[in-house]
Order: structure tokens, then C-alpha cells, then sequence
């Protein structure tokens, strides 16, 4: 393993995740802004972002000053040395971290001391998979503490809102996290639902969906309905960006399920904010670039 | 129309804003989150006088370049988690501006009105814009103690925009946003 090319280019992948907001993001946003009046406050914010993204882009500075949780998701071939790429891994967030691409964004809970390379047990987050590829498919996603903590998870049924175990209540928690959200996660999100799973694998794969691009709709019918409903019905709220009324409140619904136990019904929500930081890279043997993914 | 308004900010100029008002600030402001609004509110001294001032809710990535600070990223941080402490910094230290993001509460709307207050909102996560409208950094506080995400920063803006949401007179949109679309959020509910 040349650890100095898989280093060159895992920071290359932190810095065009931090500052380098995705196309279909972009896009969506756009899409937004021209269903907003001119000289409303939804049009204005809507035209800051844009331009905030132009000019992250121009200048390779962060998008979003949160440069919050790095989970990294890499797919490696037979008997690679996870381990080696781990540790690698770990010096690539430290240089970011120094060349300014991420913040000083890890605090012991404990002590409250900052971590000042952003390295720390548990930080950043790496998971590994086994794929049938030569080549190590490196995704990255992160995710700021704002929209972070709007995140929700219910439990079903739920007598409050009137949820039953069925699509219908899993739409009423969903129409739920959207309004206690508010413009607190940064609108015009984008809304990733995991029905079932435990409490830990619910939140998890709500977050996996995020690896979808936009525009991608469920597999599954019931649910990619589901998702077109949820954004007809978001759009109703008007919430909009920021949280100061409008008609962009989210850019797109994202819904998975996994099994789950007789006894518990989850349906865990996971908020990403309008600066949806996702890259992802297909790295070689030797950690060369073979081609830029989203 | 913009609203220009620069440092120092009397209570003259901030009870003439309205909820809903753009305005374009100037002048000095000095960044606070967590750790600050505690170690304030727990007695701690605050070592410059925010008097007429106004608080910017940010944790920026500031970088060190020879012998200056250089701000490359400073957008607002949700600023709800100053509720608790809001108010009687707003009392105690005379502030007349906040700026952040995502709006604040019962607390802070009363404090806004009963002291002359005004809570801003500016694009949450458009960092390197608002970083652009920083001209240099004055000077930073507890940089070794809270560390550079938590410390006190001070900052020379030029025309950094933002929405008034809570005004001196007691309104706030985001709870009118609130109320209307919790209406919604029941009439969905009920289909």
C-alpha cells in the first residue's frame, strides 16, 4: 500500500466533500428558488446559499463552518488491509484538519478538552465492506450538529400523533419531525426515514439512504410513493428555508426499511441540512483515482 | 429595502426594527456559543464590554497565517442552546444584537423587548459567504481555555446580511411560523 497516494487523495476527498456542495443538491436548490416570489426572505436565503456554494467552491473553503461528523463508508476487495487503511484514514482527517478543510470539531464529553486533529476513538466514523470490485469505493458523507440534533426517532404506536403500525403512521412521524425541526436542521433539508431495525441500525440506515443522489426514487413501490406523498405534503407546511415560511422547506424524502422484532416499530428520522456534504471516490490498488462518484 | 446598521448599536436605532426588516450590519461583533453563554451567566467577566454590542452565535475555522487570523468559514450556529442564558446576558451585559441561527424563545423574545433587543437570522450553513463579510479579526478570548471552535472572537464586519426575526417590540416570526404551520401539520393530520 503507497500509504502517500491513499493519503493524497482521502484528504483530496475530504476537501471536496467540505467544500464542493454536490450537483443534485445544487440542483434541487434551483429548483426551489425558482418556485419562490422575488424580495421574499425564502428567495433571498435560498440566493445566499447558492451563492455561498459558488464561492466555497472557487475558494476551497468549507461550505459550512460545522464541518461536523466525517462517516466514512468504504467497500474493499477480499483480504484488504482495513486496519492499514484505517490508520490512513485517521492521518488524512489530521491534515484536513490543519489545512483548514475541516474545523476543530471533536470534544472529549467527559473532560470537554478539543480533540484538535478531529481524530478520537469513534472519530471519524469508518465502516468497511466487503464488495466484488479490484478497486476501494470510498464514500463520505458529513454531517453538521444543527440537523443533527433535530433528528428523531418514534416508537409505534404513537397515541399522540394517532400513528398505527402501518405506512400511515410512519408518514405522521415523518409530517412530525419535519414541523418540530422547524429551520433548526437548516431547510430545505433533506428527510432520511428508516422504518424498523433497533433503535442503533434505524438511525444508521435512515442515514444510508443519504448515500442515494436526489433524484433517485425508492425501489420499492409502496414506499417511493410514500416519498412523493411525504414531499407534496412537506411543501404544504411551508416552513421554508431557514424556517422563515416559504415554499422550499424540503429538497427530497429518502425512506428504507428493515426488519424488525414482533414486540418494536421504529421509524427513526435523520435531518440533513441544505449543506449536504457527500463525495465519494473509486481508489485503485496503489490508492490512485480511477473516478470521482456523484 | 436594506436596513444599514453598524456598531455601536443604541436603542434608538434597534427599537426602530421590525420583525421581517433586512438589514445589513456593520462594525463590531464578537462570537459566543456554549461554553462563553455559560462561563458568562456562571459569574465568569466578560473581557469586553458588549455594551450597545451584539453577539454573533458562530464557531468559525479560523486559520493562523504568519502573524494574522484569517476567517475561512463563520456562518451561524443554532442558537437555540443559549435559551437558558440568553435573557440575562441580554439584561446583565447590555447587548442590543443577536445574530444566529434558527431563532430563540420565550425568554429571549421578553428580554429583546423589555431591554431593547434585536435577534437576527442569517443563512445558516452559508459559511464562506459570511466569512467574506468579515474585514479582519480584532482580537479573540479564551482561545486556550474553550479552544478555537468556543472562543470569544472579535470581528470587524462590512455588510453582513441577515433577517430581523425578534424584535424589540415583543414579535418574533419564527413562533408565528410555528403557529401557522403547526395549524397545518393538524390539518395533514387529519386527512
Amino acid at each position: 500500500m503507497k500509504k502517500a497516494h491513499w493519503e493524497k487523495n482521502l484528504v483530496e476527498l475530504i476537501r471536496r466533500t467540505s467544500t464542493d456542495l454536490p450537483a443534485d443538491v445544487e440542483q434541487a436548490i434551483r429548483k426551489g428558488l425558482r418556485r419562490e416570489k422575488k424580495g421574499t426572505n425564502a428567495h433571498d436565503f435560498l440566493s445566499m446559499m447558492l451563492e455561498n456554494a459558488a464561492m466555497a467552491r472557487r475558494d476551497s473553503v468549507p461550505l459550512c463552518q460545522d464541518t461536523g461528523t466525517l462517516t466514512f463508508r468504504f467497500t474493499v476487495p477480499t483480504g484488504f488491509d482495513t486496519n492499514g487503511l484505517a490508520s490512513i484514514t485517521r492521518n488524512a482527517v489530521s491534515k484536513a484538519t490543519r489545512l483548514g478543510y475541516l474545523r476543530q470539531n471533536t470534544i472529549d464529553s467527559v473532560s470537554g478538552e478539543p480533540y484538535v486533529t478531529n481524530v478520537a476513538h469513534a472519530a471519524p466514523v469508518m465502516e468497511f465492506l466487503q464488495g466484488a470490485r479490484k478497486t476501494v469505493d470510498a464514500r463520505l458523507i458529513m454531517k453538521g450538529g444543527g440537523c443533527e440534533n433535530v433528528g428523531r426517532q418514534y416508537s409505534l404506536p404513537d397515541v399522540a400523533l394517532g400513528a398505527d403500525r402501518d405506512l400511515e403512521g410512519v408518514r405522521r412521524c415523518v409530517l412530525d419531525a419535519v414541523w418540530q425541526a422547524q429551520g433548526r436542521g437548516c431547510s430545505p433539508g433533506v428527510i432520511a426515514v428508516c422504518i424498523g431495525g433497533d433503535r442503533a441500525k434505524g438511525y444508521a440506515y435512515a442515514k444510508e439512504q443519504f448515500l442515494r443522489k436526489l433524484g433517485e426514487r425508492s425501489d420499492v413501490k409502496v414506499l417511493a410513493r410514500l416519498e412523493d406523498r411525504l414531499m407534496r405534503d412537506i411543501r404544504h407546511m411551508e416552513i421554508g428555508p431557514m424556517g422563515l415560511g416559504g415554499k422550499t422547506t424540503a429538497l427530497a424524502v429518502k425512506i428504507g426499511s428493515l426488519s424488525r422484532l414482533p414486540a418494536s416499530f421504529f421509524v427513526s428520522v435523520s435531518y440533513m441540512c441544505w449543506a449536504f456534504r457527500r463525495r465519494g471516490v473509486l481508489l485503485g490498488p496503489e490508492g490512485g483515482v480511477h473516478r470521482w462518484l456523484y | 429595502m436594506i436596513k444599514h446598521i453598524e456598531y455601536p448599536f443604541t436603542e434608538e436605532k434597534i427599537r426602530g426594527l421590525r420583525v421581517g426588516d433586512k438589514v445589513s450590519l456593520s462594525g463590531r461583533v464578537c462570537t459566543g456559543r456554549d461554553r462563553l453563554h455559560h462561563f458568562l451567566v456562571k459569574g465568569g467577566k466578560c473581557p469586553v464590554s458588549l455594551r450597545d454590542g451584539a453577539m454573533y452565535h458562530c464557531g468559525p475555522v479560523v486559520m493562523r497565517e504568519g502573524d494574522q487570523w484569517v476567517v475561512r468559514a463563520a456562518g451561524p450556529t443554532t442558537s437555540i442552546r443559549e435559551e437558558p442564558y440568553m435573557a440575562r446576558l441580554i439584561e446583565t451585559l447590555g447587548l442590543r444584537v443577536i445574530v444566529g441561527k434558527g431563532g430563540m424563545g420565550e425568554a429571549t423574545r421578553m428580554a429583546c423587548r423589555d431591554h431593547g433587543c434585536v435577534y437576527l437570522q442569517a443563512v445558516g450553513g452559508a459559511a464562506a459567504l459570511l466569512a467574506s463579510c468579515i474585514e479582519r479579526v480584532d482580537g479573540v478570548h479564551f482561545l486556550a481555555e474553550f479552544g478555537s471552535t468556543e472562543a470569544m472572537w472579535e470581528f470587524h464586519l462590512r455588510d453582513l446580511v441577515a433577517v430581523v426575526t425578534m424584535d424589540a417590540r415583543g414579535h418574533s416570526l419564527h413562533r408565528t411560523v410555528e403557529r401557522r404551520t403547526r395549524k397545518t401539520l393538524k390539518d395533514l393530520l387529519s386527512e
